[in-house]
């Protein structure tokens, strides 16, 4: 799949997979768990990087888009204030749109 | 959503650490901690180990959290990182274990 | 028993002689690497934040990117990930963490501190910021402000470009970088003068 096939644009509302790799075997991921399933808006595209899911095996790795995705905080944890925000790197193979 | 956050927390690894409901409550040390001599060499070590293409920063996070979970949080940080490092270079054969338990039995 | 059990001293030991016997990693080469990674400190990151402070273009230039505005002063870069700065305004404070491990703009701050590395400020940062930063730094967040928790969790590293405090007119850039202070610069608190 290319880098194209994940393209979000800045203000796209998406939705993180709600997907737990690490529960079927080794893997490594830079998608915290608290965001899994969450939605959030797409802040700005930060570059292509290689997946690390990849180099983390020694993998050949293809470049994946990154994004700056932003989260309302009340929305993952109850208790917070609803306008405070959680702002996360997350590759575009993990983002859906909802 | 309420309901959501205890069962997904339940998924997490133990490296995963936002807002796990076990440290909420632990205070953060904010004193200083000067670096010692094993932690400059070992974060030294993985930089050379990355310049050289020997070990990516990727493969050093992957056996950081390979580590069990008891182990991992009695570590310190470079103690985590040593073990990484360790695990890497016999995975990948750049050491065997028969030359590391020589180097370790000339000590 | 498992040898990755063995104790850490002895682990880095026997690792350090096996590597320098095959000339993957030489005693000189690690003691070569100690020493630059010792000239990055704080007070670099502190310098670019004066700076930004007096020269709007050259703010410009660092919230657009981090590492071109760090090597324009003469901080070296050159293999460093990405750097991203995030501005505090009068609306909104950042603060950065990094919960999978301790991802640390290192580039301009130099070794991450102990407390960035630590379980329990990997919790609570993204969970009660707010209560955290009070109970731990005296940090409060007025509630008219807006908090972002910044998540380091890929291949940017991230640093806050902090408000400049009151009472600061007419300071050099000299004395400006005096008052930046590494928490400052991850948000965990503010720049405060006397």
């Amino acid at each position: 799949m290319t880098a194209t096939a994940f393209a979000f644009a800045p203000g796209d509302i998406v939705r993180v997979k709600d997907d737990w790799p690490e529960r079927r075997g080794p893997a490594h991921i830079r998608t915290p768990y608290y965001v899994r399933g969450v939605q959030g808006q797409i802040v700005r595209h930060l570059g292509d990087f290689p997946n690390p899911e990849d180099l983390a095996f020694g993998r050949p790795a293809e470049p994946r888009p990154l994004y700056h995705v932003r989260f309302k905080k009340g929305v993952i944890w109850a208790e917070d204030r609803a306008d405070d925000a959680l702002l996360v790197e997350i590759f575009g193979h993990w983002l859906e749109k909802p | 959503m309420e309901q959501e956050t205890p069962a997904k927390e339940s998924q997490r690894s133990h490296h995963d650490l936002g807002g796990a409901s076990k440290f909420m409550c632990e205070a953060v040390d904010t004193e200083p901690h000067a670096l010692t001599d094993f932690d400059k060499e070992v974060d030294a070590l993985r930089q050379i180990l990355g310049a050289k293409e020997v070990m990516s920063v990727d493969e050093l996070r992957r056996c950081i959290e390979a580590i069990p979970e008891e182990e991992y949080h009695r570590l310190s940080y470079y103690r985590r990182w040593i073990r990484s490092i360790t695990d890497n270079l016999l995975r990948k054969g750049v050491i065997t274990e028969a030359e590391l338990r020589s180097a370790l039995d000339a000590q | 028993m498992n040898i990755l059990d063995t104790p850490s001293d002895r682990l880095l030991a026997a690792v350090r002689d096996l590597l320098a016997q095959k000339g993957i990693a030489t005693t000189a080469e690690i003691q070569e690497r100690i020493a630059i990674t010792d000239r990055a400190s704080p007070g670099q990151g502190a310098r670019m934040v004066a700076k930004a402070w007096v020269d709007p273009a050259y703010r410009a230039r660092l919230l657009d990117d981090g590492a071109k505005a760090a090597e324009e002063l003469g901080i070296p870069m050159r293999g460093m990930p990405p750097l991203g700065v995030l501005e505090n305004t009068p609306d909104t404070h950042n603060l950065v963490v990094c919960t999978l491990c301790s991802c640390y703009p290192r580039g301009v701050l130099g070794y991450p501190p102990f407390w960035y590395k630590s379980a329990a400020f990997r919790a609570r940062a993204v969970r009660d910021p707010r209560g955290m930063l009070a109970e731990e730094w005296k940090t409060v967040i007025p509630d008219d402000i807006r908090l972002t928790v910044v998540d380091s969790t890929a291949d940017y590293r991230w640093m806050v470009l902090p408000m400049r405090p009151d009472g600061t007119d007419g300071w050099s850039e000299e004395q400006l970088a005096a008052i930046v202070r590494e928490g400052d610069m991850i948000g965990v608190t503010v720049p405060t003068i006397g």
